[in-house]
């Protein structure tokens, strides 16, 4: 009895859901993260109305970006020290498979909580409802990016020593733009103008992402065995 | 069926060996001794296709295997140094995601005999970070029991941890695989008696 290539991948994604649901701290610490910080800074900034809402999607974006790229670090860690990567990579399954339902799963766990909750926070910067619906369109869009291409960088720094440090100076130049298109298209939003050329971008960019990044991941991961 | 030509590894600047060749047939077994960072795991590495010889090919049934990618993946068991057990899941779930890796459904019931013959059946629900090191290579090694149509093996110490039961219990797996006709590599500092076609020998580090 033989896998197909979907099946596959449906494995793929549930061991890993599995394994967060097994280990809920580490998936709630970022979420924690995200929250506390976008609390505080209405705390820090002052109840000015004006000056939140145009910080607000800055914020948002900036904060669910440092969130994601706080979990980014276990994509591949502990597959590679357990030796469970190995049977990844001799695995009757495509590698890129396996790669693509490991970044689905990572974004299931990251990358869409910190979507829905957003709106909620969004709600402490005054920003009117269009604006959320827009935040909640742009997150949807860009945090698949911030997966994919943390995908790279997390398997380009596996087994370094301080690979932490390395994986942010990899990775944070590549997700400048994500954030701005990002960020962007809320700001428009809230100013009366059309999120659409941003959030165009932003699909580009997810587009880009999805071709490149698995091939690279798969790329660096034999590297890293090699 | 698995055939070494002029074998050459490298780990950094030190070169582990050279000019390496073997061939195995069915039901045949080689077994690769030497000391401590001789070469052996790195061996077993390359013939697993985990990584690139320095020199020479590696070929199975005539083709070189880094050609037939998942096609020879889909041909080999290994099971490497590390036991690749997550500590979160129980040894059943451990089992059923080697297997799911290795392309291949299981059944409950499959799972819960190869467990048994492990001597894990009271464990098997247990999470595996409740299991000692010698338990977990069980895990590990549970699923040479589901592998009877899988031609090559290939084991790295597969006997370190292990008692003398578990220990008799993988060597039977190993006598019936070879009997079958399937072919084994295997690295070990115990002398284990195996019963097969034909066995050589390798020894690196001389």
């Amino acid at each position: 009895m033989n896998y197909g290539v979907l099946d596959g991948l449906q494995s793929v994604i549930a061991r890993d859901l599995r394994l967060s649901m097994r280990r809920r701290g580490d998936v709630l610490n970022h979420l924690v993260f995200f929250v506390i910080v976008v609390t505080l800074f209405p705390l820090g900034v002052g109840a000015e109305p004006n000056l939140l809402r145009a910080m607000a999607p800055g914020i948002l974006w900036v904060a669910a970006l440092l969130a994601a790229m706080l979990s980014l670090q276990r994509l591949f860690a502990a597959d590679y020290a357990d030796g469970t990567l190995e049977q990844m990579l001799i695995s009757a399954h495509p590698l890129g498979v396996i790669v693509v339902g490991k970044m689905v799963a990572h974004w299931m766990v990251s990358g869409l909580p910190l979507t829905l909750l957003a709106p909620v926070l969004g709600l402490q910067f005054d920003l009117p409802q269009q604006a959320l619906v827009t935040l909640v369109l742009s997150l949807l869009i860009g945090t698949p990016v911030l997966s994919l291409i943390g995908g790279v960088g997390a398997a380009l720094t596996l087994g370094v020593r301080g690979g932490g440090v390395l994986l942010a100076l990899l990775v944070l130049p590549l997700f400048v733009p994500v954030l701005i298109f990002g960020a962007g298209a809320v700001a428009e939003v809230a100013g009366g103008m059309s999120a659409a050329p941003h959030l165009s971008l932003l699909g580009a960019l997810l587009a880009i992402s999805c071709v490149v990044a698995p091939w690279a991941t798969c790329a660096a991961l034999r590297v890293a065995y090699d | 069926m698995l055939q070494a030509n002029d074998l050459a590894c490298e780990r950094g600047d030190l070169r582990l060996f050279s000019g390496l060749e073997f061939a195995l047939g069915e039901g045949e077994l080689l077994l690769v001794r030497g000391p401590n960072g001789s070469g052996k795991t790195s061996l077993l590495r390359l013939v697993a296709g985990l990584s690139r010889p320095a020199a020479g090919a590696i070929r199975w049934r005539g083709e070189d295997i880094r050609a037939l990618g998942e096609g020879y993946a889909r041909e080999l068991l290994f099971v490497g140094h590390s036991n690749a057990v997550k500590e979160e899941f129980s040894a059943d779930e451990n089992l059923a995601v080697t297997l799911e890796f290795a392309g291949r459904r299981s059944s409950a019931a499959q799972r819960a005999e190869a467990l048994a013959r492990m001597g894990l059946a009271a464990r098997a629900r247990l999470p595996a970070r409740y299991l000692s090191q010698g338990q977990k290579r069980r895990v590990a090694l549970a699923r040479l029991c589901l592998a009877a149509d899988v031609p090559l093996w290939i084991l790295d110490e597969p006997f370190a941890a292990l008692d003398v039961r578990a220990l008799e219990t993988v060597i039977g797996l190993v006598d019936g695989h070879l009997a079958r006709g399937g072919a084994a590599i295997l690295t070990t500092h115990q002398e284990v008696a195996i019963a097969a076609r034909a066995q050589f020998a390798i020894a690196l580090g001389d």
